[in-house]
C-alpha cells in the first residue's frame, strides 16, 4: 500500500523489539534503512535479516558527540536522511521522591536530548529535498503519567511539545513532524513482567491484549509515506483504547 | 567583489523568487522580498554552501539585507 522505495530512512533503538519492526517494515516498503543502536550484534542480525538495502550504524546516545556524527554518517551510507525515525529509549524507574539527579538526567538526555539533536542533524537535507518525515517515538505515559517514572513520563511529553513546535516550523517546507505514543506492547521489556502484573495492565486496555511490535511499525509506515504529507504534529496513540486522547 | 555580488544575487533571486532588480543593497530580505524567518535561515545555508564559509548563529542574524550578506561574504571568503 504504502510505497518507499528510493527513499532512506534513519532508526534509531533498531535493536529493540519496536525499532526492529519499524525497521523491518519500512525496508518491506522499499526504503533504505539505517539501523542505530547502543549494541551492535542484534543490528547485524537485523541487517542480514533484511539483506539488501540495510546498513548498521551504532551509536551510544547518551554521547553527544556521536549522536551529532550520526546523521553525517547516514548520509554517508544512504545518500541521504529522507526519514528519520526516533525510537531508542531507556527507562530508569525510581519513585520521585527517590529519584536522583542522575537518573532523571540520563533518561532526559537519551530519550529527548538526543532525539532534538538528531532532528537538527537531518532537518538541513529535508530541508533542500523539499521532503522529509520524522517520526518520535512517545509513550502513552507521556500523556497519562505513571507512577515511578517521571523522568520517562516528562522525556516522553517533551518530546511532543517539541515535535509539534517543529511541525510548525517546516510545515512549508513539505517536512511533516509526528509522534507515536504506544502503549503496552509485547517486547522483550514487558516479557520480564509477572501474570499477575500483566493481568493488572490488561484489566485497564479495552482491547484486552498487549499490542503487537508490528502494529507499531505499521503506524510508523504510514507516518513515514508520501500519503501522510497532510499529517503533522499529531500524536497517534497506538494502546489498545487504554487511553483515548 | 561583482562576482560576489552576482552569485549572492543568483542565490536570493532562486529561493525567494523575487525579480533580480528588486535585489537592491539595502533590500531587506523579510521586510522588501518577502522572506519569511526560515527562509533567512536556509539562505544563509546556501551562501554557506556556495562560498565554502561557515556562518555562525549570531553573525547570521546581522545579516538582514543584501547588502549585510555581500559585505559579510566579501570579509569571510
Amino acid at each position: 500500500m504504502f510505497d518507499l522505495t528510493g527513499k532512506s530512512a534513519l532508526i534509531t533503538g533498531a535493536s529493540g523489539g519496536i525499532g526492529g519492526e519499524i525497521a523491518k517494515q519500512l525496508h518491506g516498503a522499499g526504503a533504505t534503512v539505517g539501523l542505530s543502536g547502543t549494541r551492535e550484534a542484534p543490528l547485524q542480525a537485523l541487517a542480514e535479516e533484511l539483506g539488501e538495502r540495510a546498513h548498521v550504524l551504532p551509536c551510544n546516545l547518551s554521547d553527544a558527540e556521536a549522536v551529532n556524527a550520526l546523521p553525517k554518517q547516514a548520509v554517508e551510507a544512504m545518500g541521504a536522511v529522507d526519514i528519520l525515525v526516533n525510537n531508542a529509549g531507556i527507562t530508569r524507574d525510581n519513585l520521585f521522591m527517590r529519584m536522583s539527579e542522575e537518573e532523571w538526567q540520563s533518561v532526559i538526555d537519551v530519550n529527548l536530548t538526543s532525539t532534538f539533536r538528531l532532528c537538527k542533524g537531518v532537518l538541513r537535507g529535508m530541508m533542500k529535498a523539499r521532503w522529509g518525515r520524522i517520526v518520535n517515538v512517545s509513550s502513552v505515559v507521556g500523556a497519562t503519567g505513571n507512577p515511578g517514572q517521571a523522568n520517562y513520563a516528562a522525556s516522553k511529553a517533551g518530546m511532543v511539545g517539541m515535535s509539534k513546535s517543529l511541525a510548525y516550523e517546516v510545515a512549508s517546507r513539505g517536512i511533516t513532524v509526528n509522534c507515536i505514543a504506544p502503549g503496552f506492547i509485547t517486547t522483550a521489556m514487558t516479557d520480564k513482567l509477572t501474570d499477575d502484573q500483566k493481568t493488572g495492565i490488561l484489566a485497564q486496555v479495552p482491547a484486552g491484549r498487549m499490542g503487537d511490535a508490528g502494529e507499531i511499525g505499521a503506524a510508523a509506515l504510514y507516518l513515514a509515506s508520501p500519503e501522510a504529507g497532510y499529517t503533522t504534529g499529531t500524536v497517534l496513540h497506538v494502546n489498545g483504547g487504554m487511553a483515548m486522547i | 567583489m561583482s562576482d560576489i555580488s552576482d552569485r549572492v544575487k543568483k542565490i536570493v533571486v532562486e529561493h525567494l523568487s523575487v525579480e533580480e532588480d528588486k535585489v537592491k543593497e539595502n533590500a531587506s530580505f523579510i521586510d522588501d522580498l518577502g522572506a519569511d524567518s526560515l527562509d533567512t535561515v536556509e539562505l544563509v545555508m546556501a551562501f554557506e554552501e556556495e562560498f565554502g564559509i561557515e556562518i555562525p548563529d549570531d553573525a547570521a542574524e546581522t545579516i538582514q539585507t543584501f547588502g549585510d550578506a555581500v559585505k559579510f561574504i566579501t570579509e569571510a571568503a
